[in-house]
């Protein structure tokens, strides 16, 4: 088995209804999101998931001077961020790839599969 | 070279994937294969011309191969990133010389042309791990820099080992997509040989006849999907007028050929092939495309070419892919049945400005109607899209052959 970052891609500025056009919309995405994640558990591939707070609330720390600088903002900035993820473990690309298809379609944003070149 | 070496050489090419594809199951390593079936070769070298070449080329290679990958890893295995190849020594399947080595040619082709990979990495990939093509070949096939080419390789391969691309023929469920995207990069290859970019030779046979290769490789081992073989017959067919298509460095249409030099035991075969498809009944993109094809190689001069039947087959392409480039071919044939007034009407609402051949075929068109000075502005912008040398020697003629 392997592990894959599944991140979830949208736009930086968010509105009342986060990435989602209505409150039905987004509504509709967190119940299939929620769905989602459910079968993930059942099937055995959930590690960890979650959804992230919207880019402004980073803050970049550089630790290696002698006191942390800190900046307040993402690392880069740009109209699309990583909105949230799933860490999934899976046998091989292919799996990983599906799980990346059916969590797209939950969330209604595009997913990036990336591999971990290892778990600590 | 001396000739016992290029002999030994010449089989270890064509052997080439079937070792790889047999040493990457193995060993689960595309880098452990690679290295593996190079130091084959060194023994190979050392050793066949004095003893000949063994019955079964493929399998002394690949246990050859195999015994030296072995005794590598084990010397290397306190090496980090050679581990885990190494771990896979002792989970290994048993080895069978012959039947099963097929199959692992059909994976290691499906992992080649996996969807993660960008499609020039799919066909770079393909070339050079099923075909024995080196990175000089492919980089210069492709008209890229040996290193570009080489990085492309190396990315490629890193991509597959680090996010473990399978190594597996698709489920039947994924298979008529993933089947495509395997045949998209053969029929890409063949394209790139028959109608080569670049001002150096106007058709590459080397490119060609390694499409028709790995599409025969791949019609062995999936005799039952027709668009493989509408694939190679629409190759056969075309490769069989190859020698006819151009003359002087210039491009010579279809209807201007020399019939009597075409190819005819590729014709036959095509033909049969087609034959094959229409019997089975399940029509797909490539056997369409085979099935005009053999329209045109079925007719003994360009007039007795059945162009209603080309017409219809191209109805038929329609249904399956609308796409405009699909319908200015077939305006292509309506113009020989309703005249070039009806298709040029149907080629003038197409979206294709700066498409080679929809310039040349509204060029031709509007040389049959005798607008002269509209011609001339199409040959133009044909001339300037295209990136092949025959085909621009050919339309610079007929722009000066204008009156």
């Amino acid at each position: 088995m392997a592990h894959y970052l599944l991140s979830v891609h949208g736009p930086a500025e968010r509105n009342e209804f986060g990435n989602y056009g209505s409150k039905d919309e987004m509504e509709a995405a967190f119940a299939a999101t929620g769905a989602f994640n459910d079968k993930l558990k059942a099937d055995g591939y959930w590690v960890f998931a979650g959804g992230l707070e919207p880019a402004a609330t980073a803050t970049v720390v550089d630790g290696q001077g002698a006191a942390p600088v800190m900046t307040d903002g993402p690392y880069l900035e740009s109209k699309e961020i990583i909105g949230g993820f799933w860490v999934v473990d899976a046998p091989d690309l292919d799996v990983a790839l599906r799980l990346a298809a059916e969590g797209s379609k939950a969330c209604r944003g595009k997913v990036e599969v990336r591999p971990f070149e290892g778990v600590a | 070279m001396q000739p016992e070496a290029a002999a030994v050489e010449r089989v270890f090419r064509e052997e080439y994937g079937r070792v790889i594809a047999a040493l990457v199951r193995r060993f689960g390593d595309i880098d452990v294969a690679e290295e593996a079936a190079g130091e084959a070769l060194v023994v190979a070298l050392e050793t066949w011309p004095a003893s000949g070449v063994p019955p079964n080329p493929a399998g002394w290679l690949t246990t050859t191969a195999a015994n030296r990958a072995i005794d590598r890893l084990r010397r290397e295995t306190k090496r980090d990133a050679k581990h885990r190849a190494a771990s896979m020594l002792y989970d290994d399947s048993p080895h069978v010389p012959t039947g099963p080595v097929e199959d692992d040619r059909l994976r290691l082709l499906f992992t080649c042309c996996h969807p993660a990979l960008a499609e020039e990495a799919r066909i770079a990939l393909t070339l050079r791990l099923l075909g024995g093509l080196t990175v000089a070949e492919i980089a210069a096939a492709f008209l890229v820099p040996e290193p570009t080419m080489g990085q492309r390789i190396t990315r490629a391969k890193q991509k597959i080992a680090a996010a473990k691309v399978p190594y597996r023929v698709p489920e039947t469920a994924d298979l008529p997509q993933r089947l495509g995207a395997v045949l998209t990069v053969l029929f890409l290859v063949f394209n790139e040989g028959y109608l080569a970019t670049g001002d150096g030779d106007p058709i590459r046979a080397e490119l060609t006849g390694e499409a028709i290769r790995l599409t025969r490789v791949l019609r062995q081992l999936m005799p039952d999907q027709p668009e493989v073989a509408g694939l190679l017959a629409l190759m056969l067919l075309t490769e069989a007028r190859r020698t006819a298509r151009v003359r002087d460095g210039q491009l010579v249409p279809l209807a201007d050929q020399d019939r009597a030099r075409w190819d005819r035991s590729l014709v036959d075969e095509g033909h049969a092939l087609v034959r094959e498809c229409l019997a089975v009944n399940r029509p797909g993109r490539y056997q369409i495309l085979a099935a005009i094809n053999a329209v045109h190689t079925d007719a003994p001069t360009a007039a007795d070419t059945d162009w209603s039947q080309v017409v219809a087959l191209y109805d038929q392409l329609t249904e399956l892919d609308p796409s405009p480039i699909v319908t200015l071919n077939r305006a292509v044939a309506l113009a020989e049945i309703d005249g070039p007034q009806v298709a040029l009407a149907q080629v003038d609402r197409l979206p294709l400005a700066g498409y080679h051949a929809w310039h040349a075929t509204r060029a031709d068109l509007l040389r049959r109607l005798g607008r002269s000075a509209e011609a001339r502005e199409q040959y133009d912008a044909a001339i300037s899209a295209t990136q092949n040398s025959a085909e621009r020697a050919y339309l610079s003629r007929k722009r000066a052959e204008l009156t």
